[in-house]
C-alpha cells in the first residue's frame, strides 16, 4: 500500500515560509494533481514527499510510515522531472537500467526490464541511443521509462510535459493517464495548467503561495469551489465576477456599483442583506436577454463555428466572458443585457473570498 | 589532405587575394617563423657534432668534414680543396698539420708527401647527423633513469592533481554547506600568493615528512592547485542538480554520483586540466631542483640543468636531450589540443 499523508508539512527558507503547513491525504492508487500559478510552492511540495528537500517541520507518511527522515533513494518513489534530467554521456539502456544497477539488479533481469519498458513506451528502437539525438517526446518517454523500471510505489511528476509542443502534449497527457490504469500505482502529477489537472486527475490540489485552497475530484472543485481563487483558477475560460451589494431590503437581490441589479438564489447560500458579496458565474452560464440584467460592452467576438466567445465588460469595468452555443449576430462594440441562470450562481463573501455556500 | 590544403589557402575574395589576405598571410608567416624558427633550429643543431656547435658564422644544416680511407693509414683522413698555390683545385687528405704548415696526401696518389699552407685550403665538408649525441645519452649517461623519473612525477601527479581537484570542485559547486563561499575564496585566494614565497616553509614540512629526496617529495605539493578546483567547480556549477537528482531518486550514493555522473559530464574540463597538469609538471624545474638532490632521482629538466657546467657546457648533449624533452610534451599536447579549445570555451557557461 503506497497512500500518502502530509501532516501540517512545512518548508522555510532562512525566514521565508513557502510551504504553510499542508495537510493532504492521497490514497492508494489515486492519481493527484498538484496545481497553482507558478511559485504556489506545488514543486517544493513535490520534492518535499520525494525526500530531494528536506522538510522544516511536519510529517510525511508514506504506506503508513513515517519518512521525514529517510533518504530520497529508500523512499521507494520515482520522480519524473521537468527537464527530464536524462543522463546525456549514457544510452537510452543505459539510462534506464541505472537504477537498476544501483540495487545490484542481475544483468539478465535488468535487460529483460528494461525492455519490457522500453516495449511499452514505444522506445525500444531507441535504446541505443543518447538523450541529445531524440526529440523532446521521446526524451519524455524515456524519463518516465526510467521511473517505470525500477517499479516504485509512487510516481512523481514535475511539470512532466511543459517543455512539449501542444498536440504532443496532449498525445502525452493520455499515455500518462493509460499509464496509471495500467499500473495502477499512486501518482502525484505537478502542473500549472488546470487542463491537464482536470482530464488526468483522480483528486486536484489547488495551491497558492504556499497553501492549499482545495482538495477534492476535479468536477467537485468545478462544481463547488471554496474560494474565489478556485472557482477562477479551476475552469476554461475562467470564471466571471460581479461584485455587489445584497440589498439592505432583499437578499434575494444583488445591487451593482452601476446601479444595476441582479436577482441571487434564495436558498443554498447565506448572504446576508448589506453584505459585500461576489457573483461568480461561468461564462456558458450567461445568457442574453433582451432587457434588464447587466449591460456588457462587447470588445471582441470570436466565432468558432459551433460555440461562440463574446468579450467585454461591464458598466464598473470588471472583465466578463460569454461563451454562447452555436454562432451569434452580437457585433464589436454593441453593449447586450445578460443575465446568470439562476440555479448556476456561486456567492463568495468578498472580503474573505470564501463562498457562502451552506452544505 | 585536400581539406587541410583548402584551409591553409583560404583567401577572402574568391578570385584574387585581398590586401587582408596578405596581411594575414603576412602576419601568420611571421608567427610560424618565429614559434617553429628557434625549434627547427634545435633539432638541427642537436644533429651537429660539438666542433660544428662551436663553428662562426654557425650554419642553419649540421655539416661535417668529409674524410677518405687511404691505405697504409689507420684512421680516416680529413679531405680538403685546396684554393689557392701550386695544388689548386686538387682534393688533398690532411696527414698531420703545424702551425700554419699541414702535410697532405693526394689520396689517388698516397706515396707523395705534399707541403701546403693551410691559408691555402678549405674543409670539404656534407651533410651528416651527427647521431652520436643521441646515442651517447643513452651510453654516457643514464637517459632512461630520469625519463622514467619525470614519466612517473608527471603521471601520477596528475592523476592525483585530477582526483583531488575534482572531488574538491564537485563539494564546491554541488554541496549546501555553511561556510562553502568562504572555502572557495580561500582556495582562488592561494593563487594571489607567490609560489615562491612558500618555497621555504613548503620545503620544510616536506623534508619534516621524510619526503626530501624522494619522487613523492615532488608529486604530493603540487597534487591540489587553485586553478584545478576553480576550473573545475566553474564547470561542474553547469551541469543541471536535477540530474544529480534524478541520480539520488535512481538510489546512486553520492559517490556513484560522482563517479558516473560527475566525472563523465565534466570530461571536457577535467581534458584541459590534465593537459595543463602534464605540461605543469614535465616542465617543472624549480620544486624538483629543490627537493631532488640525487642523480638517480633526476628528472629531465634537472638533467639539462646539470650539463651546464660551471666552465664547460657539454652542447650537443644538452640539445639532444632537450629535443627528447620536448618530444613526449608536444605529442600529449598534438592530440589533446582539441580539447582545450573546447573545454576552456564551454567552462565559462552554456
Amino acid at each position: 500500500m503506497a497512500s500518502i499523508e502530509l501532516k501540517q508539512a512545512r518548508k522555510s527558507y532562512g525566514v521565508v515560509e513557502v510551504i504553510k503547513g499542508i495537510d493532504l491525504d492521497i490514497q492508494h492508487g489515486e492519481f493527484c494533481v498538484f496545481v497553482g500559478p507558478s511559485g504556489c510552492g506545488k514543486s517544493t511540495l513535490l520534492r518535499m514527499i520525494s525526500g530531494l528537500e528536506p522538510i522544516t517541520d511536519g510529517d510525511i507518511v508514506i504506506g503508513g510510515e513515517v519518512v521525514n527522515s529517510i533518504p530520497a533513494a529508500d523512499r521507494g518513489l520515482a520522480m519524473v522531472f521537468q527537464s527530464y534530467a536524462l543522463y546525456p554521456h549514457m544510452t537510452v539502456r543505459q539510462n534506464l537500467s541505472f537504477g537498476l544497477e544501483n540495487i545490484n539488479t542481475p544483468r539478465a533481469e535488468i535487460n529483460e526490464k528494461v525492455d519490457g519498458v522500453a516495449k511499452m513506451l514505444q522506445i525500444d528502437m531507441l535504446l541505443d541511443r543518447r538523450p541529445k539525438d531524440l526529440s523532446g517526446g521521446q526524451r519524455q518517454r524515456v524519463a518516465i521509462g526510467r521511473a517505470v523500471v525500477r517499479e516504485p510505489r509512487v510516481f512523481l511528476f514535475d511539470e512532466p510535459l511543459s517543455n512539449l509542443d501542444a498536440e504532443l502534449r496532449v498525445d502525452m497527457r493520455g499515455e500518462i493517464a493509460a499509464l496509471h490504469r495500467r499500473l495502477g500505482n499512486t501518482m502525484i502529477y505537478v502542473t500549472h495548467d488546470q487542463v491537464e489537472a482536470m482530464t488526468m486527475a483522480d483528486k486536484i490540489a489547488v495551491l497558492r503561495l504556499g497553501e492549499l485552497e482545495q482538495f477534492g475530484r476535479p468536477l467537485d472543485l468545478y462544481n463547488r469551489p471554496d474560494n474565489i481563487f478556485v472557482a477562477g483558477f479551476i475552469g476554461s475560460p475562467k470564471m466571471n465576477f460581479i461584485s455587489g451589494n445584497v440589498s439592505a431590503d432583499n437578499r434575494e437581490v444583488l445591487e451593482l456599483e452601476t446601479g444595476e441589479t441582479l436577482a441571487l438564489p434564495a436558498t443554498g447560500y447565506a448572504q446576508r442583506p448589506g453584505e459585500a458579496v461576489t457573483l461568480g458565474i461561468r461564462p456558458n452560464h450567461m445568457q442574453q436577454v433582451a432587457d434588464g440584467g447587466v449591460k456588457v460592452s462587447v470588445r471582441s467576438v470570436e466565432q468558432l463555428g459551433g460555440e461562440s466567445y463574446l468579450y467585454g465588460s461591464l458598466g464598473g469595468g470588471s472583465a466578463m466572458t460569454l461563451h454562447l452555443p452555436g454562432q451569434t449576430d452580437v457585433e464589436l462594440g454593441q453593449t447586450i443585457s445578460v443575465i446568470p441562470e439562476p440555479g448556476e450562481i456561486h456567492l463568495f463573501d468578498t472580503e474573505t473570498t470564501r463562498t457562502l455556500r451552506m452544505d | 589532405m585536400g581539406k587541410i590544403w583548402d584551409f591553409l589557402t583560404a583567401t577572402r575574395g574568391s578570385t584574387r587575394l585581398h590586401w587582408t589576405d596578405w596581411v594575414s598571410y603576412a602576419y601568420l608567416c611571421t608567427g610560424i617563423f618565429l614559434m617553429f624558427g628557434p625549434v627547427v633550429w634545435l633539432v638541427l643543431s642537436s644533429f651537429k657534432t660539438e666542433a660544428d656547435l662551436q663553428r662562426f658564422p654557425p650554419t642553419l644544416l649540421p655539416y661535417a668534414q668529409q674524410t677518405v680511407e687511404v691505405d697504409g693509414y689507420d684512421d680516416a683522413l680529413p679531405l680538403f680543396v685546396m684554393t689557392a698555390g701550386e695544388y689548386e683545385g686538387m682534393t688533398l687528405a690532411q696527414l698531420r698539420r703545424v702551425g700554419n704548415q699541414a702535410q697532405m696526401i693526394d689520396p689517388l696518389n698516397p706515396e707523395e708527401r705534399l707541403r701546403v699552407n693551410i691559408a691555402n685550403r678549405e674543409p670539404v665538408e656534407e651533410f651528416s647527423l651527427a647521431t652520436e649525441n643521441y646515442t651517447s645519452l643513452f651510453e654516457r649517461f643514464n637517459f632512461l633513469r630520469f625519463f622514467w623519473n619525470s614519466t612517473f612525477i608527471t603521471v601520477t601527479a596528475t592523476l592525483l592533481m585530477l582526483l583531488v581537484n575534482s572531488m574538491a570542485a564537485f563539494a564546491l559547486s554541488k554541496y549546501e554547506f555553511r561556510g562553502r563561499t568562504a572555502v572557495l575564496l580561500l582556495v582562488v585566494g592561494t593563487l594571489m600568493i607567490p609560489q615562491t614565497v612558500v618555497l621555504v616553509p613548503l620545503f620544510l614540512i616536506v623534508t619534516e615528512l621524510g619526503m626530501f629526496n624522494s619522487l613523492w617529495g615532488v608529486i604530493i605539493p603540487g597534487a591540489a592547485t587553485p586553478t584545478g578546483v576553480f576550473l573545475l567547480r566553474q564547470y561542474m556549477i553547469t551541469i543541471p542538480d536535477e540530474i544529480l537528482d534524478a541520480a539520488r531518486m535512481d538510489k546512486a550514493s553520492e559517490w556513484k554520483i560522482f563517479w558516473r555522473i560527475i566525472i563523465p559530464l565534466s570530461a571536457p574540463a577535467i581534458a584541459v586540466l590534465a593537459i595543463l597538469a602534464i605540461m605543469w609538471r614535465w616542465n617543472d624545474f624549480l620544486w624538483p631542483l629543490i627537493v631532488l638532490t640525487q642523480t638517480e632521482n633526476f628528472t629531465l629538466q634537472l638533467a639539462l640543468n646539470s650539463f651546464q657546467g660551471e666552465l664547460t657546457t657539454d652542447w650537443s648533449s644538452l640539445l639532444a636531450m632537450t629535443v627528447l624533452t620536448l618530444l613526449p610534451i608536444a605529442t600529449v599536447f598534438m592530440f589533446l589540443q582539441k580539447y582545450i579549445a573546447t573545454g576552456i570555451a564551454s567552462t565559462g557557461g552554456k
